[in-house]
């Protein structure tokens, strides 16, 4: 496939490996934004091939792992209502809520139902007038225009029986809110390709000028991603600190206006908790007054009970990349994909589910691996003779 | 394919299943009599008694047993009842054995449509007698509308076993090649596709078909083959765990050795699947032994249903129950079995 | 988060709401997009796909640009190398 296929070679990314490890002079704290990129690293095995001292932390760039519990619990009680076709993307069936989850409230009877794109929810809509369809809007900027364009055809086909459940996140301000942080050690960004792709790079110049944080926009295939840290590594051992584009191919400056354009027309900026993260001002969006009578929370009111998050889960900490899936004291025991405590493990981008998924085994049977005779045998001799690496 | 009905369908066209169907009395008996028996026309099974007396082939015997409920019951490239005479067949394929005979039993819905029943039917025939078995016992239930989804499959088949040496995970040793049969992920992706939102502008299509001559080809050949599986439900990284697990070894595989079609490969894309976790259902994994891999590979090649098989691996000497993906990259990852089905994904 | 596949536009229509939207191919397999949000990528373009919408027109010639970046970092890494090969045939 053309445009991915060559940014997924092997020879082409060890020499970008190699020449990283070249270049770099000292250790290096780089925090990649989206959990597309989490994911593909984790896939690739791409944080394996950086140099020793180049260390890649997590962000939470993950909608599915950040939508709040109480939108979750919101979104099963709607679920459960007669009448109600509840529509959502694939990602959100497993997370977990209070004491819930989507797959669970289908199989208790409520009609919930994955589509590919909002526009397949108002196709819907259309065609079973009878019912009430709700689609649950979560996602950063990448999803806001598709989420805005279905709310406009809505409104354009006269449909009264179709509602969105906002749950959508901006990221900038998260990025401040980690970087306020005075633990953060984050010390340059991988901000999120697709994200900037709708909505450009301004927003990042100031963040850049308060925090002298080199920031470059990064695509999600493994040549991106280890093009992306090329640029970041440079930035550092040269001193600089700018706002860069690495995914030149997609990504413009100005981003995408006409797609801006609708997120405006429908929706307004609004504060947002973030699962795991907490409060977090002007961080979300909403429908706007215009656009009002398209919110299920408006047309599905209820008195809601408070939602819980478990308090064993240590998601906030890992979305801000201050710890690693595998050092929860959870992770693996009262944790698992099966019985998740929070979002981040049930994701399919979530740090905790990549490391459950592709790392854990591996960790362990490098524990496992018996002490050769002798000190002074490095870890990954011993770990290579168990695995009979060849 | 034909989509031709063979035998005249014999009940009235248009008509519905209804409870009495399954209720043992003169409409039972029309449907077996005028659909099934037709359908199947083999001795055993026109005896109508309540079991059909086989002659038994000399030595071991294999076994097996299955159901079918896919959803939607028609998707391109099949149908239930293919993949019911097809999944029945490559178990006992799978276990080394020549595949002889069938039952199946029905679980029919109220309101199932006679000509959709008929249609599938037809389809069990056609692959029944692609795959040379014979049908030779039955049972229709119908339960109340809302109470099924269709048509369900229960299967049984008994097969032969002609391999001479056991085929089974605890024969597979460190230095055998994994060898696959062909393109992976087309079952899963058919299926998928067909659902409300998820379809492509030309339909990818099912790779529903019985394995067992490629398979049994192999076995008799005479070559080292110490394990076969087909990568069902969970697709061929499913598998790979289970043998990895069950025969203590690692597997080492690569990525880029994993033939995948175009279309395939570009709507897992889209819909953020790997294809190593999607189901196939006319694809095998053979397990042989290192000095027999090339030849093997090669008889497999020869034959056009198995044209595009690969050699994707190496077992190992290492940690048991591991399998490790050298991705396309270059860099490695564990290769882990899913919580649950993949589903698909925007993030 | 924000997968976003590329994909090759083979045809153009009205579709829903009035809406432009294109047949895109993706290595084999083909779907509807809505191509609203991309007015200047037209049949033969290449668009970035979200969720059955297009976001971006993929500008081919800026592609190359993660290639030429690789031989610019090469060269760096060697220069590093001679410079470190210099300065160690300088230790006393």
């Amino acid at each position: 496939m053309r445009f991915l296929d060559e940014y997924r070679d092997g020879a082409a990314a060890q020499r970008y490996a190699e020449s990283l490890r070249a270049i770099v002079t000292r250790p290096w704290t780089l925090m990649e934004v989206c959990g597309g990129q989490t994911h593909a690293i984790v896939r690739y095995g791409i944080d394996e091939m950086l140099p020793a001292g180049v260390t890649l932390v997590h962000g939470p760039g993950c909608p599915v792992c950040v939508t709040p519990v109480a939108s979750l619990d919101r979104a099963f009680r709607i679920a459960r209502r007669p009448g109600v076709v509840f529509t959502s993307f694939g990602d959100m069936l497993r997370v977990p809520g209070t004491s819930d989850d989507l797959l669970h409230v289908r199989a208790e009877g409520g009609d919930v139902r994955v589509v590919y794109s909002p526009l397949d929810a108002v196709a819907i809509a259309e065609r079973e007038p009878g019912r009430e369809v709700v689609f649950f809007a979560v996602g950063f900027e990448t999803t806001a225009p598709a989420n805005a364009m279905a709310v406009r055809l809505a409104a354009q086909k006269g449909l009264r029986n179709f509602s969105l459940l906002v749950a959508q996140v901006r990221v900038p301000p998260a990025l401040e809110a980690i970087l306020a942080d005075p633990d953060c050690r984050v010390q340059a960004f991988l901000a999120a390709g697709h994200v900037c792709t709708v909505m450009g790079t301004a927003e990042y110049g100031p963040l850049v000028a308060r925090h002298r944080v080199p920031v470059v926009v990064t695509g999600f295939e493994p040549l991106d991603l280890l093009q992306g840290v090329a640029m970041a590594v440079r930035q550092l051992e040269e001193g600089r600190a700018d706002v860069e584009i690495q995914y030149a191919r997609v990504v413009r400056p100005e981003g995408n206006a006409v797609a801006r354009r609708a997120i405006e027309e429908v929706f307004e900026v609004t504060d947002r908790t973030w699962r795991g993260l907490g409060p977090i001002p002007r961080s979300g969006l909403g429908l706007n007054a215009r656009y009002a009578a398209f919110d299920a929370e408006r047309r599905f009111p209820d008195d809601a009970p408070a939602a819980v998050e478990d308090p064993a889960c240590r998601a906030g900490l890992v979305l801000q990349g201050r710890l690693r899936p595998q050092e929860c004291p959870a992770f693996g025991t009262r944790c698992t994909p099966e019985h998740p405590l929070g979002a981040p493990m049930v994701s399919s981008e979530g740090a905790c589910a990549a490391y459950w998924l592709y790392r854990r085994r591996r960790a362990a049977a490098e524990a496992a691996a018996p002490a050769v005779a002798g000190a002074g045998v490095p870890a990954e001799a011993a770990a290579g003779a168990a695995t009979g690496a060849s | 394919m034909a989509g031709e009905i063979v035998c005249p369908v014999p009940l009235p066209a248009g008509g519905r299943i209804l409870l009495a169907h399954g209720g043992g009395g003169r409409l039972t008996r029309e449907l077996v009599e005028r659909l099934f028996v037709p359908a199947f026309a083999n001795d055993a099974l026109a005896t109508l008694h309540d079991a059909a007396v086989l002659a038994a082939p000399a030595g071991p015997l294999a076994f097996t047993t299955d159901s079918f409920v896919v959803h939607p019951m028609f998707f391109p490239g099949g149908d239930v009842g293919a993949l019911a005479v097809n999944g029945t067949v490559n178990d006992l394929a799978m276990g080394g054995a020549r595949p002889l005979y069938l039952s199946l039993g029905f679980i029919l819905e109220e309101g199932l449509a006679v000509d959709d029943l008929a249609r599938v039917v037809a389809s069990i025939r056609r692959a029944a007698q692609e795959a040379g078995v014979a049908v030779v016992a039955g049972d229709t239930k119908v339960v109340e509308r809302g109470k099924g989804d269709g048509i369900y499959i229960t299967s049984a088949g008994v097969g032969t076993v002609v391999a001479r040496a056991p085929v089974a995970p605890d024969r597979v040793r460190p230095g055998d090649a994994v060898l696959v049969s062909g393109p992976v992920g087309q079952h899963g992706v058919a299926v998928m596709a067909v659902r409300d939102g998820l379809s492509f502008s030309s339909p990818i299509a099912s790779d529903c078909a019985s394995v067992a001559a490629p398979a049994l080809a192999l076995l008799e050949a005479g070559f080292d083959v110490h394990c076969l599986r087909d990568p069902t439900r969970g697709g061929v990284a499913t598998v790979l765990n289970e043998i990895a697990t069950q025969a203590g070894h690692e597997i080492a595989v690569h990525e880029s050795a994993v033939p995948v079609g175009e279309d395939v490969a570009g709507a897992c894309e889209v819909l953020g699947l790997d294809p190593l976790y999607v189901a196939c259902e006319g694809r095998f994994l053979a397990f042989v032994a290192a000095h027999d891999a090339e030849a093997a590979l090669a008889l497999l090649r020869a034959r056009p249903e198995t044209a595009a098989a690969a050699r994707i691996g190496t077992v190992k000497d290492g940690t048991a129950g591991l399998v490790v993906l050298k991705t396309r990259a270059g860099g490695e990852r564990v290769l882990d079995l899913l919580s649950g089905e993949q589903l698909p994904r925007i993030c | 988060m924000c997968l976003g596949i590329p994909g090759e536009i083979l045809e153009t229509h009205d579709g829903p709401g009035g809406l432009r939207y294109g047949t895109v191919r993706f290595g084999g397999a083909s779907r509807d997009v809505c191509l609203a949000y991309v007015p200047e990528a037209g049949v033969g373009d290449y668009v970035i796909v979200h969720v059955g919408l297009a976001l971006s027109r993929i500008a081919p010639e800026d592609a190359e640009e993660t290639f030429r970046y690789l031989e610019e970092m090469q060269e760096l890494a060697e220069l590093e190398g001679e410079q470190q090969a210099i300065e160690r045939s300088e230790v006393p």
